[in-house]
């Protein structure tokens, strides 16, 4: 690969067939996929499911080797056992021992990575703060929620303080809140300068965040770049998450044609019209009330290829 | 370094594990009936516990070693919890060495924990017949009961072949079931290789000779582990025969594993 230091990830002609069933019928999950990464952004990886986003990153992680093609991970080949000392990676849907409380999760992680105690007990007391999950610190991770296994998953891939962070679906399953928070760990992570590189088939999960994204569909990379150049996602409505906000308010907001749904320690509202927000967020800061956040959503990337699929045939 | 951790986490994974306190209730129960066996035969009681123990002790062995053997590499690719692991700077090959090193600690740890179970039985009936123990013969304590240790000893030995057999056939195999009804036909037919090599030899077809000679020498022979009838007749076993059995144990293991560690570093996990 080239000399330059400030690309992250790089494949080429990355290929991977798989042998399915009985008879081995080969199925091609990548078909040559270039890629490029570079130092400090945020890269988004949208795909629907089943396009090969897990696949790319398992071959980044060397757990499958490529049929045909390379890939490189800080200029090292993927499969360098070394060069995972600077990689920090969640797997997709977290799978870990669930016999383990968080700390000794941690620690077995941390020591993985020939961590000295008295640094492994200060990094594991920073990370459960940043994930905020000091309170579980010896609960047994088979008690946990889906939303708090997703943010311990966070923090072991950051125990090694690393370079390069790889996240395979870090937002599914979880509810506004903990997708904000997600995000809120991305930016930091940004801003501390590292590289951050996730897949994701929900769109307004990139938008916010990502510098770039690589869209995939059926093992091939239809588009790289900004998002909003590659596609002009009308938004279908707005979504305000709030809290502290009356019972009269919310009838009130209903009344002027949004969607309200209560959870227990928020009410997330979801407005039609771009030029409605404005009111409601006014009618909220009236009454006192604590806007989270607001996200205007998109259609769906499903949607989105369903339509483009669609289109062409 | 992370060769320990592993295994130190394969073992707090075992001993959080049900099936294991299972299998030691039940061996710790069987050597404890031996005793009201021991009450059926005229005098000799304390071979009959032995006997008894001693075989307990192997058969829970080999359950813990065959299901917990099999379980330990399976279990990390079913549960995904594998891909966590390789993703970290660890070599695939001392992966497999720290699940089998915590395996055994498993193992060790239950055996000693049976032959002492073993042993208050033992004291128990002593008691029972009214015996002085404390103040008996030392050669009680030194040519037949310690002798005991010997025994249990080869019967580790002979699991720690097991268990590298089960971990080879589930880098592998995806399927529980299969590796386990591999690795206990391994099991079976390791003790019974003497009488292979017999059959083999009085096959006139030179094919099934060759081919029956083969699996004499591919399959470990485990019967060099089991004295445990020559240490309930007081027989004795020597030093240099265990010495060598040892070596014989060790070094079966190593191919195993080397072959483990191969097929490991191919395999994708999908």
């Amino acid at each position: 690969m080239g000399r330059g230091s400030d690309v992250v990830i790089k494949t080429a002609n990355l290929t991977k067939v798989f042998k399915v069933g009985f008879r081995g019928k080969s199925v091609a999950a990548l078909k040559g996929l270039n890629l490029e990464v570079n130092e400090g952004e945020i890269f988004g990886f949208l795909g629907p499911n089943g396009a090969g986003k897990t696949t790319t990153i398992k071959i980044l992680m060397g757990l499958i080797y490529p049929t045909s093609g390379k890939a490189w991970i800080l200029n090292k080949e993927a499969a360098d056992v070394e060069v995972k000392n600077r990689i920090g990676f969640l797997p997709e849907q977290p799978y870990f021992y669930d016999y383990l409380t968080s700390r000794e999760f941690l620690r077995f992680y941390g020591q993985l990575f020939g961590l000295e105690e008295d640094e492994l007990r200060t990094r594991m007391n920073n990370l459960l703060t940043l994930v905020g999950l000091e309170d579980a610190a010896d609960l047994q991770l088979r008690k946990f929620s889906k939303g708090m296994l997703q943010r311990i998953g966070i923090a072991q891939a950051l125990i090694n303080h690393p370079d390069l962070i790889v996240l395979d679906e870090p937002m599914s399953g979880l509810d506004p809140i903990g997708r904000k928070e997600i995000r809120d760990i991305i930016l930091r992570l940004k801003e501390d300068g590292k590289t951050v590189f996730f897949s994701t088939h929900i769109i307004p999960d990139v938008e916010m965040i990502c510098d770039r994204v690589g869209i995939l569909m059926k093992g091939e990379l239809v588009n790289v770049g900004r998002l909003d150049e590659i596609m002009d996602a009308k938004v279908k409505y707005v979504e305000i998450i709030v809290r502290n906000v009356s019972k009269e308010m919310l009838a009130h907001m209903e009344a002027m044609g949004s969607s309200v749904y209560e959870a227990w320690d928020h009410v997330s509202i979801n407005v039609k019209d771009e030029d409605g927000v404005d009111s409601i967020l006014q009618m909220i800061k009236d009454g006192k009330g604590r806007v989270v956040s607001v996200i205007p959503q998109r259609e769906t990337l499903e949607e989105y290829f369903m339509k483009k699929i669609g289109g062409t045939s | 370094m992370k060769v320990l951790t592993i295994a130190g986490n394969t073992f707090k994974e075992a001993i959080r594990d049900r099936i294991l306190y299972n299998l030691l209730f039940f061996a710790l129960l069987m050597i404890a009936v031996s005793l009201l066996l021991a009450t059926l035969t005229v005098g000799e009681q304390s071979k009959i516990i032995i006997d008894v123990g001693l075989a307990s002790i192997n058969i829970f062995g080999v359950l813990i070693a065959i299901f917990l053997g099999i379980g330990l590499i399976i279990k990390e690719i079913e549960k995904k919890t594998i891909y966590n692991i390789l993703s970290k700077p660890v070599p695939r090959y001392q992966f497999i060495i720290g699940k089998y090193l915590g395996l055994l600690i498993t193992i060790m740890v239950n055996i000693i924990i049976m032959g002492a179970g073993l042993y208050l039985i033992l004291i128990i009936n002593e008691l029972r017949w009214g015996h002085d123990i404390f103040n008996a013969d030392l050669d009680i304590w030194l040519y037949i009961w310690l002798d005991i240790w010997k025994a249990i000893y080869l019967i580790f030995i002979e699991l720690m072949v097991v268990t590298a057999i089960a971990l080879m056939f589930s880098t592998f195999s995806s399927s529980s079931t299969l590796s386990a009804i591999f690795t206990i036909a391994a099991y079976i037919i390791g003790h019974l290789t003497e009488e292979l090599r017999l059959i083999g030899n009085n096959f006139p077809d030179s094919f099934m000779k060759s081919t029956i000679n083969f699996f004499y020498y591919f399959l470990p022979n485990l019967d060099n582990f089991n004295v445990k009838g020559k240490v309930v007749h007081g027989i004795y076993v020597s030093a240099s025969y265990i010495s060598l059995v040892t070596l014989y144990g060790l070094l079966y293991i190593s191919v195993v594993l080397l072959l483990s560690g191969v097929i490991f570093q191919r395999r994708d996990f999908k």
